[in-house]
């Protein structure tokens, strides 16, 4: 089969089995939008800014495992979507983000719209490619959804300068199956003998935690992870990423971590005797400060990427290995194992825990006059019963999600952990909408973030994604105002959001619902109308909140996970 | 503490971008860089010397072999290795001194390469050590200095080949 570079380009998605393609057209890629025309196979989400498309794509990766894949113009399209790029990377989300550029004569000549997109990308991507032969761009293409979706999963650029994807040049095209590259061989088995040391350790533990995060997900591991947590008996917290890997429902979920985290998971990490780190990098916002880190563990860490392992934190038993596949080796030795875990130890430790678990670090004013946010998202969970897929922003809103939200399955959350990107709600929201036809996705936000991807609104109207936006409206950037509370002496410096728009009338101007809801009292009967009369409808709920909520218990920077605020008015616990 | 690392990568535009901006980007620091193709012209050998802990050395080595382009590396000061760099400098060298000049450069089994009635290049091989010595040592005036960067072989039969 003869085609152009346009053509090839275009195919080769159809061959890879992509069902969307979220972009928008420029100068640089007019020969793939033309090619595209002409096809039905994969089909095309125009976006109204490219960080929506990168986002979009993000979104719909996260929930079905699937990568993403972008397509956008040279120069700005480029660089509007390297926020997004960097957003996937941080979360370690497959994605394939094909880019256009200048003509192969023109490059280095700042041509028009013409930036150094490799260049650019290349601290914030898994990998890029520059085609510079129409030969290579099947192959290349394949390389870059291999890089992708092995290993620790990332976004990969494929940056193709136009005159690659001109029509006249036509040459023979067949689908790569599969690639080897010899300097990309990620590993999968974790070591048996490491494995074995870390049974010896985990049957020895006293004072037992099991620390999860996003890789849980990433490689599919949930229902080993649920075993493994079922057969020790143990507690289990999750990270902001690891949310729905271990079921929120479940009585050994201690609830997440870290600086926003609960009492109990904190208060357990800070006395455990052994940590079990499975698929989680020991990022700043769950350690604190790194010295005072759980004094007493001996801690394993399981991890597909050697890199992570002894980064932040040492470990005493690293495995490298892909977390679903060390997982299902742990439990095949602790099956076989003659030894036991010392259950009367457990016990005492469960019983500590439930004395922490009686603090109910997660009370908030329920005779509120006020909407408060928690009571906003408790709703939520109550109406969609813990099923609906829900993405946030950044923020206050995102934290309450994380607590409040009790997520039962993977893949149900959808948010910007590592990057903390906000404007990434919405457009994420429309990727899992796409996914997910006919399910529940909610996007929670503030009335800041919205406004950072609020034109794809539009995009909403364009395909009918009847998404529904929860904006937790409190009139400042939340988190922001919090820590100027806490650090600058209520000093609000800009964190006031002066001049908002009618969000109703905003939302109604896209042919969408807007609802504005202002007292405790209607926000049952709001949210029963969104997911029941207006189910087919994109609706935007504007919630009215309380100002001075804040996010609590909480670590401040330089603190270890013993050192938590619970409210303002309880100091360190 | 110093160290010097081999790395054998593709041969590919980007591939020293890659390893030099981890480095930046990670803020570990680069003392000195050597790349040019091996025996195999799809393949490029970088010598690296850097510093740092050990902790920092791991994490290096680490961070270099998760790039794509990386097929394999070494760090050479964990075993028995020789290292060398190549200097060439030109010296003013006028009357009495050219003779003393000469002298110093035999010392040091170096070459002079290019003479004029007033200069000599003079080209030296060693440990980087070596060249800080020859340097320090020499008594005429430096016109100019040029140093290929640190390279490095494992001695015996260890060698780094994919």
């Amino acid at each position: 089969m003869k085609l152009s570079g346009g053509e090839i380009l275009i195919q080769f998605l159809e061959d890879e089995g992509v069902e969307y393609l979220f972009g928008y057209p420029g100068g640089a890629v007019l020969h793939i939008y033309d090619a595209l025309y002409q096809q039905e196979a994969v089909k095309h989400i125009l976006v109204r800014h490219e960080q929506g498309a990168t986002h979009a794509a993000d979104g719909y990766a996260r929930s079905t495992g699937k990568p993403g894949v972008v397509l956008v113009t040279s120069g700005p399209g480029a660089t509007n979507a390297v926020t997004g790029i960097a957003t996937a990377h941080l979360d370690s989300i497959p994605m394939v983000i094909i880019t256009g550029q200048v003509a192969t004569p023109y490059i280095g000549s700042d041509a028009f719209q013409e930036v150094d997109s490799v260049g650019i990308t290349r601290p914030c991507t898994k990998h890029n490619f520059l085609v510079e032969r129409v030969e290579d761009l099947a192959i290349t293409l394949k390389k870059a959804f291999y890089v992708a979706c092995t290993g620790r999963p990332g976004p990969v650029v494929v940056d193709v300068p136009k005159d690659i994807t001109a029509p006249e040049i036509k040459i023979d095209y067949e689908y790569p199956k599969s690639v080897t590259m010899r300097s990309y061989n990620p590993v999968i088995k974790g070591h048996p003998k490491q494995a074995s040391k870390a049974v010896d350790l985990i049957l020895s533990a006293k004072r037992p935690v099991i620390y999860s995060g996003g890789g849980v997900v990433l490689s599919e591991a949930s229902e080993e992870l649920i075993e493994f947590t079922k057969m020790l008996g143990f507690p289990i917290t999750n990270t902001l990423m690891g949310l729905g890997s271990f079921p929120g429902t479940d009585p050994q979920f201690l609830g997440m971590l870290g600086m926003h985290g609960t009492y109990e998971a904190n208060m357990a990490m800070h006395q455990s005797d052994v940590l079990i780190a499975i698929g989680a990098r020991f990022d700043d916002r769950v350690t604190g400060d790194v010295e005072k880190f759980c004094p007493q563990a001996k801690i394993i860490h399981i991890d597909i990427d050697p890199s992570s392992i002894s980064k932040n934190v040492k470990v005493d038993i690293p495995i490298v290995g892909d977390v679903r596949a060390v997982l299902r080796e742990l439990i095949g030795q602790l099956k076989k194992s003659e030894s036991l875990s010392d259950k009367d130890a457990l016990s005492n430790w469960w019983n500590q825990i439930k004395e922490w678990q009686k603090e109910d670090c997660l009370h908030y004013d329920k005779k509120s006059a006020l909407i408060k946010p928690q009571f906003v998202l408790e709703k939520l969970l109550e109406i969609t019963q813990g099923e609906a897929h829900v993405t946030s922003d950044v923020g206050q809103h995102q934290m309450f999600v994380a607590q409040f939200y009790k997520f039962n399955k993977p893949r149900r959350w959808i948010n910007s952990g590592g990057l903390g990107t906000m404007g990434f709600g919405l457009p994420a929201a429309m990727g899992v909408q796409l996914a997910n036809p006919g399910e529940n996705v909610v996007c929670v936000t503030g009335e800041a973030s919205i406004q950072m991807c609020i034109q794809e609104l539009s995009t909403c109207m364009q395909y009918d994604l009847p998404i529904k936006i929860i904006n937790l409206n409190n009139r400042y950037m939340g988190m922001v105002r919090q820590w100027q509370e806490f650090i600058y002496e209520s000093r609000y410096s800009h964190s006031y959001m002066e001049a908002l728009p009618d969000f109703v009338k905003l939302a109604e101007s896209y042919n969408h619902i807007g609802i504005k809801i202002e007292n405790p009292a209607d926000v049952e009967p709001a949210l029963r109308e969104a997911f029941g009369k207006y189910k087919d409808r994109l609706v935007f709920l504007d919630f009215i909140t309380d100002q001075s909520e804040n996010v609590y218990p909480m670590i401040m920077t330089g603190q270890g996970h013993n050192e938590m605020y619970l409210s303002s008015a309880k100091g360190l616990a | 503490m110093r160290h010097i690392i081999s790395i054998i990568v593709e041969n590919e535009s980007g591939a020293l971008a890659r390893v030099s901006g981890l480095f930046f980007a990670r803020a570990y620091n680069i003392e000195s860089l050597a790349v040019a193709p091996t025996e195999d012209p799809s393949l490029s050998r970088i010598t690296l010397v850097t510093r740092g802990s050990d902790d920092m050395i791991e994490q290096i080595t680490k961070q270099l072999n998760k790039l794509i382009d990386v097929v394999k590396l070494v760090d050479l000061t964990e075993g028995s290795h020789i290292e060398r760099e190549m200097m060439m400098i030109k010296l003013q060298a006028i009357g009495d001194a050219r003779e003393e000049v000469m002298r110093m450069v035999n010392i040091f089994r170096g070459r002079i390469i290019d003479v004029t009635s007033t200069t000599y290049v003079v080209e030296l091989t060693g440990s980087g050590d070596k060249l800080d010595a020859f340097i320090k040592t020499v008594d005429v005036p430096i016109l100019e200095t040029v140093r290929s960067g640190v390279t490095g072989i494992a001695r015996g039969e260890k060698a780094l080949v994919i």
